[in-house]
């Protein structure tokens, strides 16, 4: 078998905020390999640089040290060549466009013509179920529908690696458990790498291969949990007992690192 | 249905204005209250103005005023010149608003691109409007005559649609700031992890973030450039448009106390055009405004 580029690597990755009463140390010697096709959650309490860590793999930031390589190539350079595609905890949707519009709007940007677009919006639409929606506004949408449109948005470019800083934080229960099915479906229809960040166990456990736990002051990874579950994740996952193993593991390497959590309260 | 209703409370507003006029001088004393009064003309506190025909002429005399010949003879009606003056007027706020919005619009570009700019010219700008127009109307005047003489034409008129501008230009270049730096943080990550340049993030992104911004921002420069036009016709004696007009009849206003109601009008009606103007350009930029409470 021959060795494959990683989707991303990290070595010895950190980061260093300067603010006015001194430097904060965000991120600190991250070593992090996913593979492509790889379902990888970022889990931590607030203040561990997972987002941070989201953003240098994004390129909206560098890092201070270390290197960074997604694909084999710089961050900078897979972002200007498209590799990967973002959602956030906010769907960000442009208000004055409508969803087909907006879903579309990386191919507009990228000069991708008419006619290629509109096949392209089609096809994602009815990847995220919206087709109905293409010509709505965001304001017509519920947040988790908004949602739905921000992944497919994501998507547009056909990216083998899919970044997603806690894209249902601000959802429901119940379009929350729908929504983790239909990225679990969309990452193994599209066999995109996944890094996907998150602060609740249960998303992190059905949905990822491996579970990266951080912890903070200074920001690290203490333990990297491969959850072992069956590429196939549906309803019945989430009452099996593997399912609760899983959960438990990733609670145990939580909480057995998270030595500031009395400070907290 | 909505529109409708709308006229009917602007007619209502210009009705209760009527009968607020015509209500006061029918109760007011003629020669109004005046307290401290040495007996010298215009000395004391007036508390309540003169209601008597000079001051305060009938509605229904301003409105008939119109259609009498403007300054006797064969002078055309009152309402021909005022219209005749009201175009000019509007002629020439239109091009000092065009400048306005072309100056504020640079401004603000430049302000949103480079904060270095920001700090060194939104003071500048800030302080620009504090300066009298009254006291500046005059040095463009005769910086406009001095180029006129250095053999480059350059019309009375022009500088009047510069001393608008003058006053037209701020609202616009606050607001397109403003509207420039109004996208989230997450749309900005957003265009630049799609590797979007300046440009690119300009056109897709600031300057349709920024229509909710300017559409009020224009507004006030539209009203403020025929403010600004008709303050500066009177300043600088420029004939033909409704300043001059204004301070021409209102000199004559004790023999004819009617008749320097008619370039008010015509100036409250410019103002309505421009506002209204406005107005027609937020309806097409309708999608732009998605969000916006409707107003």
């Amino acid at each position: 078998m021959t060795v494959t580029t990683p989707a991303v690597r990290a070595d010895a990755v950190g980061k260093v905020f300067p603010t006015k009463t001194g430097e904060v140390t965000a991120l600190t010697d991250v070593q992090l390999d996913v593979a492509p096709g790889e379902f990888v959650s970022l889990i931590g309490p607030s203040g561990c640089g997972k987002s941070t860590l989201l953003r240098l793999i994004a390129d909206l930031d560098a890092p201070t040290s270390g290197t960074l390589e997604i694909f084999g190539k710089p961050a900078a350079k897979a972002r200007h060549d498209q590799d990967y595609g973002i959602a956030f905890q906010q769907a960000g949707l442009l208000p004055w466009r409508t969803v087909g519009e907006n879903i579309g709007l990386p191919l507009e940007i990228h000069g991708k013509d008419k006619r290629q677009r509109a096949d392209r919006v089609a096809e994602l639409a009815e990847l995220v179920g919206l087709t109905d929606f293409v010509d709505s506004h965001p304001d017509q949408l519920s947040g988790g529908m908004q949602q739905r449109v921000a992944i497919a948005r994501s998507l547009a470019e056909q990216p083998r690696l899919l970044l997603m800083d806690e894209p249902f934080g601000a959802l429901d229960e119940m379009t929350r458990e729908y929504l983790q099915s239909e990225l679990t479906r969309i990452a193994a229809e599209t066999h995109a790498a996944v890094v996907f960040v998150t602060h609740s166990i249960p998303e992190a456990v059905f949905l990822s291969d491996r579970v990266v736990v951080m912890s903070p002051r200074p920001g690290r990874i203490t333990e990297i949990v491969d959850v072992g579950l069956p590429d196939e994740r549906d309803e019945q996952l989430r009452e099996a007992p593997e399912y609760y193993d899983g959960v438990t593991a990733v609670r145990e390497a939580l909480h057995g690192t998270t030595t500031a959590r009395p400070n907290e309260r | 249905m909505r529109g409708a209703k709308g006229l009917g409370w602007g007619i209502l507003g210009v009705l209760s204005l009527i009968l607020l006029w015509e209500g006061y001088k029918l109760v007011g004393p003629a020669e109004g209250v005046v307290v401290g009064d040495d007996g010298s003309a215009g000395s004391g506190t007036i508390l309540l103005p003169r209601t008597h025909e000079r001051a305060m002429p009938h509605v229904w005399d301003m409105a008939a005023r119109l259609f009498e010949s403007t300054s006797g003879g064969d002078s055309p009606p009152l309402i021909v010149s005022v219209a005749n003056a009201a175009l000019l007027t509007l002629g020439i706020a239109a091009l000092g608003l065009v400048i306005g919005v072309t100056v504020g619009m640079a401004l603000g570009l430049v302000m949103q691109r480079w904060r270095l700019a920001e700090w060194g010219l939104l003071p500048w700008i800030i302080v620009s409007q504090t300066v009298p127009l009254i006291a500046f109307a005059p040095v463009i005047n005769s910086i406009g005559n001095q180029i006129d003489r250095g053999g480059t034409p350059w019309p009375q008129w022009l500088s009047v649609a510069v001393i608008a501008s003058y006053l037209a230009f701020f609202p616009v270049a606050v607001g397109a700031l403003r509207g420039l730096e109004s996208p989230d943080r997450i749309h900005l990550d957003l265009m630049k992890s799609y590797a979007a340049g300046y440009r690119t993030t300009l056109l897709k992104l600031r300057l349709p973030a920024s229509v909710p911004h300017l559409l009020p921002a224009l507004r006030l420069g539209a009203a403020n450039a025929v403010l600004g036009v008709v303050v500066a016709e009177v300043s600088i004696g420029m004939r033909g448009g409704l300043g001059r007009m204004l301070i021409q009849l209102a000199g004559q206003a004790s023999g004819d106390p009617a008749a320097p109601w008619g370039p008010i009008f015509g100036s409250v009606v410019l103002g309505l055009i421009a506002a209204g103007s406005i107005a027609v350009l937020g309806v097409g930029l309708k999608k732009y405004r998605r969000g916006e409470a409707s107003a």
